[in-house]
């Protein structure tokens, strides 16, 4: 059983969205600036004029990471298993995980999102976006 | 802004003291009292002369008002008193805080002191989540700093030989430290073949878990005189800075407040990083001091290999770094051991002693590079 994720009032319409089948970000109504995850304040005016904005789906990978031990019962069995640090075309980044063999993944590599429900969370994971041919 | 040039080399760290380092099973408020009886000791000062007792926040379990429990562990009723929370990066705020202070006539004489016991203790800590990234399997900070070391390959083709040597210096020096805890050199075929625990990041990166408490005094030079300290090592340079912002959320992954903090350091000092001898540079996990030498300004960012191969970060070296081992392997404390090395080199009084000698960098920073403080030590 994956660890559950701690839903907050902050972060309840996030998960929320992922279980309709969308990627959310937040956005400034004042200033146009775009983050996850979600907060009160707009990191750059300070305003309190947030919006949900849905993604499109495309993304880059800055990094990642590649576990060989589990700090969690739940991933015993998925080692090696990679966690991500990916890039929303947005402009957003969140923790996520790349749905490729290991060997082919590279740095800016471009990302599309594909939504998975596992355990009952919809979580946001991404493939490798093929070029087309 | 005013520089804080007119404060360099009007303060000294006047002792130092520490526990033994390993699995000790004790609790951490006397872990700090015994390493504060040790740096009062090797200052010569009896607690009557402090008037502050500052405290680094144990990591591994937060206790609530803790520097007055190690205040009244002492028997001391300090005039400044309490525990500060900003990561590795604390132990040199403190003394940082400590000069404020004392410059501004809030008191006269701090201890400095920081200690934990994650090895006999609960190491939790070192394996928790990242809150709502559980799901992902994002746990151990150990994934912050592979995250970073993965980006730094991707952007500078950083090979992993570099990394290796940060290991390499570190458990040689710490080999030559009979306190050390882990008194095992390594060979770059040792560090090539361990397997990894968060790849890219081998087991040897990763510092060592450790129990222990380290302190040190802080007071003016002019006091130091008048208390008749044996061996006082001028402060040169003081900096902080802080990224702040979570991993996933900083403009830059391999470049860190280390520039600004060092920046300060160096100004206040008036020198310049070819002027450094030696350094004590915070090593949790070898890419930090990878950025760490590259944000000092001791080589281009991204050159680093250029700057650590062929043992030129080891005695002997170009610029030996983390004389006594480290925290990866000295002691898996965070920070204050660097600082006593630092002091060491400075007396002349280090095992593995770099000579000549005249002015020691050391870093400590925190979270996962979120925060940085650094300390200029020299004559």
């Amino acid at each position: 059983m994956l660890p559950q994720p701690e839903i907050t009032p902050l972060n309840k319409s996030w998960w929320d969205a992922l279980s309709g089948g969308q990627l959310l970000y937040q956005c400034c109504s004042a200033c146009g600036a775009r983050w996850l995850p979600a907060r009160t304040l707009c990191p750059t005016c300070l305003k309190q004029e947030l919006e949900w904005k849905a993604a499109e789906g495309h993304a880059k990978l800055l990094s990642w990471v590649v576990y060989h031990v589990a700090y969690n019962e739940a991933f015993k069995d998925r080692l090696p298993y990679n966690v991500a640090l990916v890039e929303l075309t947005e402009g957003p980044r969140l923790i996520s995980s790349v749905l490729a063999p290991l060997n082919e993944l590279r740095g800016d590599a471009p990302l599309v999102l594909k939504i998975e429900t596992e355990d009952g969370i919809a979580l946001p994971r991404f493939q490798l976006e093929r070029s087309p041919q | 802004m005013r520089t804080a040039q007119y404060l360099s080399g009007r303060y000294v760290i006047a002792g130092i003291g520490s526990t033994a380092f390993g699995r000790l099973g004790l609790d951490t408020v006397s872990l700090n009292a015994m390493a504060c009886c040790e740096a009062l000791a090797d200052a010569s000062i009896d607690r009557e002369d402090v008037d502050a007792l500052l405290l680094k926040a144990p990591t591994s379990a937060r206790e609530m008002l803790y520097g007055q429990k190690v205040a009244e562990a002492l028997g001391m009723q300090p005039r400044w008193g309490g525990a500060w929370d900003q990561g590795g990066a604390a132990n040199i705020t403190l003394i940082s805080f400590a000069i404020m202070a004392i410059e501004t006539g809030q008191c006269d004489v701090a201890l400095i002191s920081y200690a934990d016991n994650p090895r006999s203790g609960s190491g939790e800590v070192y394996n928790r989540p990242r809150g709502g990234d559980a799901p992902h399997g994002w746990y151990s900070p150990g994934a912050w700093y592979a995250m970073i070391q993965q980006r730094h390959i991707i952007e500078y083709g950083t090979p992993q030989e570099a990394f290796g040597a940060v290991a390499m210096a570190a458990r040689r020096h710490g080999a030559a430290n009979p306190k050390a805890q882990l008194r095992r050199s390594l060979t770059m075929e040792d560090y090539l073949s361990a397997p990894y625990q968060i790849e890219p990041m081998r087991r040897d990166d990763c510092c060592l878990v450790s129990d222990g408490g380290a302190a040190v005094v802080v007071m003016s030079a002019e006091r130091a005189r008048e208390l008749r300290v044996p061996a006082p090592v001028p402060i040169l340079g003081l900096g902080g800075a802080n990224t702040s912002a979570e991993l996933q959320n900083r403009v830059s992954l391999t470049t860190t407040a280390a520039v600004r903090s060092a920046g300060h350091a160096f100004a206040m000092a008036g020198a310049r990083p070819t002027d450094v001898d030696v350094a004590q540079i915070y090593d949790c996990f070898s890419v930090a001091v990878l950025m760490t030498l590259e944000d000092y300004g001791f080589c281009a960012k991204g050159r680093v290999n250029d700057f650590v191969r062929d043992g030129q970060i080891e005695i002997g070296g170009r610029m030996p770094v983390n004389t006594s081992g480290g925290l990866l392997s000295e002691t898996g404390m965070p920070g204050m051991q660097l600082i006593h090395e630092g002091v060491r080199q400075m007396r002349g009084s280090a095992v593995s002693q770099v000579a000549g000698a005249k002015l020691c960098a050391i870093s400590n920073q925190g979270g996962a590079m979120h925060t940085h403080a650094t300390l200029l030590l020299g004559h």
